[in-house]
């Protein structure tokens, strides 16, 4: 298997659908002639011509919007929204048109929509730049959320959602293109909704994904110097929500840490962390522990801006208290 | 336009003149719920366009809608259904009023975010453009809405990429109480297409037939040359929504317009011209009377939708999680 990075994963996953099926196209600002705002869609726009990657107006609203009105009409897009941020400029069309559209209709049509978009802090672009709201866009029923943590399932992942006829959020994170990973060289998809095990232990239960998988993983590292092995579940989709690799993890572990990189209050650990009183209370031996970001708006200072994200020390700190 | 033609387009617009008169009475017996927008007075309006389209051609509008949806070529007892919350209705009873559509007759709704249905309207004549299919998307929405950025990155993009759509702007005067003056920088809404470069003109909407004639000639424009503006000056009898205290405006302002009543000024026409009888005409109200009440009996005897019919609806595929739709 190639190791290689997440950039080149969702690069090729796009590539290969777009090879594979007539009717997907991109859509975005700069996804054309630049190639990406984060250089994943290079060589797209000389390849598959203008028609099939459209250069956008700086125009988030029809950009999400245009693309509901091709899937509506049979098209695959994906759209690209240059960074999460801009996500709130075309709320409306996700959360009200997007994961409304087919329910409000009878199910009359379907809503093939992929709106790739990529969030996280960390690289001192100060409030409005930082953000990760995954958990926003997963409070909406009618959507999909999926957010991978390595090449493999970027990949994987990315292909599912374009074959898909739902609307999906797929969500990147701008520290992770240069991540590597192994991804098969042969097709192959992941599927949609489904929680994995990224790591096996016996001592507590890691509940995470995207960026923080890689800080878990390397927070898992080192507690085992200290002989405490994590078990590691990436969630992988936030919506829908597979518990059930978390709980089975949980009844043997009978601790849970759950770590998102977005802010902590109504976020992905609350959800989780409820399911778990909901589903496993008879199991738990320890307060459930959440890891995520301080709730300030992040500023532009390095430090302080450091100081905000969550950390691995912080992951490793919570295991401690708690095993 | 043949006469067999201009007589099914006034019994269009009688049909949807009662039809809306019948669905006021539901709505004060409690059997309608939501909001109701009532299109009374508009009825040239969607009538002489969707006159004017191709089967092949979208239609798509905001949520006063029932009316599109009647000349869109919708059943009024699957409107009345729809209306009613019933499993028979356009949306299977979970649109309501404001959203109807039936993809089958090209009628993609009905849609209550003021504005939000221009950038679909633009996507899908994208997706006719990308496989080279000459359809047209009409997309009609209110005055209001043209001052919304929905409206305006729509149009730019359509023009920008040289988009097969007709915009239909129903300048009824009003957004809710806020009269265009006090809302809009422009009055003459039709010159902010202007500022995309797209073609545009405005139409007296009282006369149906002039209203079919400019949706023909603005209809062949875009399919043959690209995005097309066309501004409807309109008027609606009733108020915005039901139990609308009508401050904004006077009773004889009302009252003289509706001395231009479509539905009035299309029977002279067709009278005067020698087209139709009177006994022909009142024949046909007569038919329209009984089809709204077998509507009304219908949707009355239509079962309601059940949990399981919704839940059907919002994902097409697997969706693992033991908790949902808890
Ligand atoms: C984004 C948004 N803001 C406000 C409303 C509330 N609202 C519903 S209809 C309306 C007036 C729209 O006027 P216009 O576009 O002229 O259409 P008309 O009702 O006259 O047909 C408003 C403000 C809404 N539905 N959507
Ligand atoms: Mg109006």
């Amino acid at each position: 298997m190639a190791k290689i990075t997440m950039r080149e994963a969702i690069s090729q996953a796009l590539w290969e659908e777009m090879e594979r099926d007539e009717s997907v196209f991109i859509m975005g600002e700069e996804v054309g002639i630049w190639g990406g705002t984060y250089a994943v869609t290079r060589g797209f726009y000389d390849h598959f011509g203008e028609k099939r990657v459209r250069d956008t107006p700086i125009a988030e609203m029809v950009i999400v919007g245009a693309a509901n009105g091709a899937a509506m009409a049979g098209l695959r897009p994906v759209a690209e929204l240059m960074t999460i941020n801009f996500a709130f400029v075309a709320m409306d069309q996700i959360v009200n048109q997007a994961a409304k559209l087919r329910s409000m209709f009878g199910g009359q049509f379907t809503l093939p929509l992929v709106i790739r978009t990529v969030g996280g802090g960390g690289r001192q672009l100060a409030a409005t730049h930082s953000q990760t709201p995954d958990a926003v866009f997963a409070h909406f029923p009618g959507l999909k959320v999926v957010a991978p943590g390595t090449p493999h399932d970027a990949k994987g992942l990315l292909k599912s959602a374009i074959r898909s006829d739902d609307p999906i959020m797929f969500i990147e994170n701008a520290t992770l293109y240069q991540v590597r990973g192994e991804v098969p060289e042969e097709d192959y998809l992941e599927p949609i909704g489904v929680s994995k095990v990224q790591r096996a232990g016996d001592d507590v239960t890691i509940i995470t994904y995207s960026k923080m998988l890689q800080y878990s993983l390397d927070a898992a590292e080192e507690l085992a110097k200290d002989g405490i092995e994590a078990e590691i579940v990436d969630l992988r989709t936030l919506r829908p929500l597979d518990m059930k690799p978390v709980i089975d993890s949980f009844k043997r572990t009978n601790r849970a840490v759950i770590v998102e990189e977005g802010w902590r209050s109504y976020g992905v650990g609350a959800e989780v962390a409820a399911r778990l009183y909901e589903e496993a209370f008879d199991y738990i031996d320890a307060p459930i522990r959440r890891v995520a970001q301080k709730e300030v708006p992040l500023p532009y200072n390095q430090a302080l801006e450091q100081e905000a994200l969550p950390q691995r020390e912080d992951i490793i700190e919570a295991v401690k208290g708690i095993v | 336009m043949d006469k067999e033609n201009m007589l099914d387009l006034f019994r269009e617009m009688v049909l949807i003149r009662h039809l809306e008169e019948r669905a006021a009475e539901l709505y004060q017996e409690g059997k309608i719920g939501g909001f109701l927008h009532l299109y009374i007075g508009q009825e040239a309006v969607a009538s002489g366009i969707i006159a004017a389209r191709e089967p092949r051609d979208r239609i798509l509008t905001a949520y006063r809608d029932h009316g599109v949806a009647i000349a869109a070529g919708i059943e009024a007892k699957v409107v009345m259904a729809e209306l009613l919350g019933k499993k028979t209705g356009t949306s299977h009873g979970f649109g309501g009023s404001m959203h109807m559509a039936d993809v089958d007759k090209n009628y993609w709704g009905g849609h209550a975010i003021v504005g939000s249905h221009l950038p679909f309207a633009a996507g899908m004549a994208f997706a006719d453009q990308y496989r080279e299919e000459d359809n047209v998307t009409i997309c009609f929405f209110g005055d209001g809405a043209t001052n919304i950025g929905f409206f305006h990155e729509a149009l730019n993009l359509s023009a920008v990429w040289d988009l097969p759509v007709l915009w239909v702007c129903e300048n009824n005067q009003y957004g809710m109480g806020t009269a265009v003056k006090r809302a809009s920088a422009l009055e003459e809404i039709h010159k902010k297409a202007d500022g995309y470069g797209i073609p545009n003109s405005r139409v007296e909407g009282m006369d149906v037939m002039k209203v079919y004639e400019a949706a023909r000639d603005a209809i062949e424009h875009v399919r043959n040359e690209g995005p097309y503006f066309l501004e409807i000056m309109t008027y609606r009898y009733e108020g915005h929504s039901m139990g609308d205290p009508e401050r904004y405006r006077s009773k004889e302002e009302v009252g003289q317009w509706e001395e231009n009543d479509p539905v009035g000024i299309f029977r002279t026409f067709l009278l005067d011209g020698g087209h139709a009888g009177e006994d022909e005409l009142n024949r046909l109200e007569e038919g329209v009377i009984d089809e709204i009440q077998e509507a009304v009996k219908f949707a009355e005897e239509s079962p309601e939708p059940t949990w399981e019919d919704l839940i059907n609806t919002v994902y097409v595929e697997e969706y693992r999680d033991e908790q949902w739709p808890r």
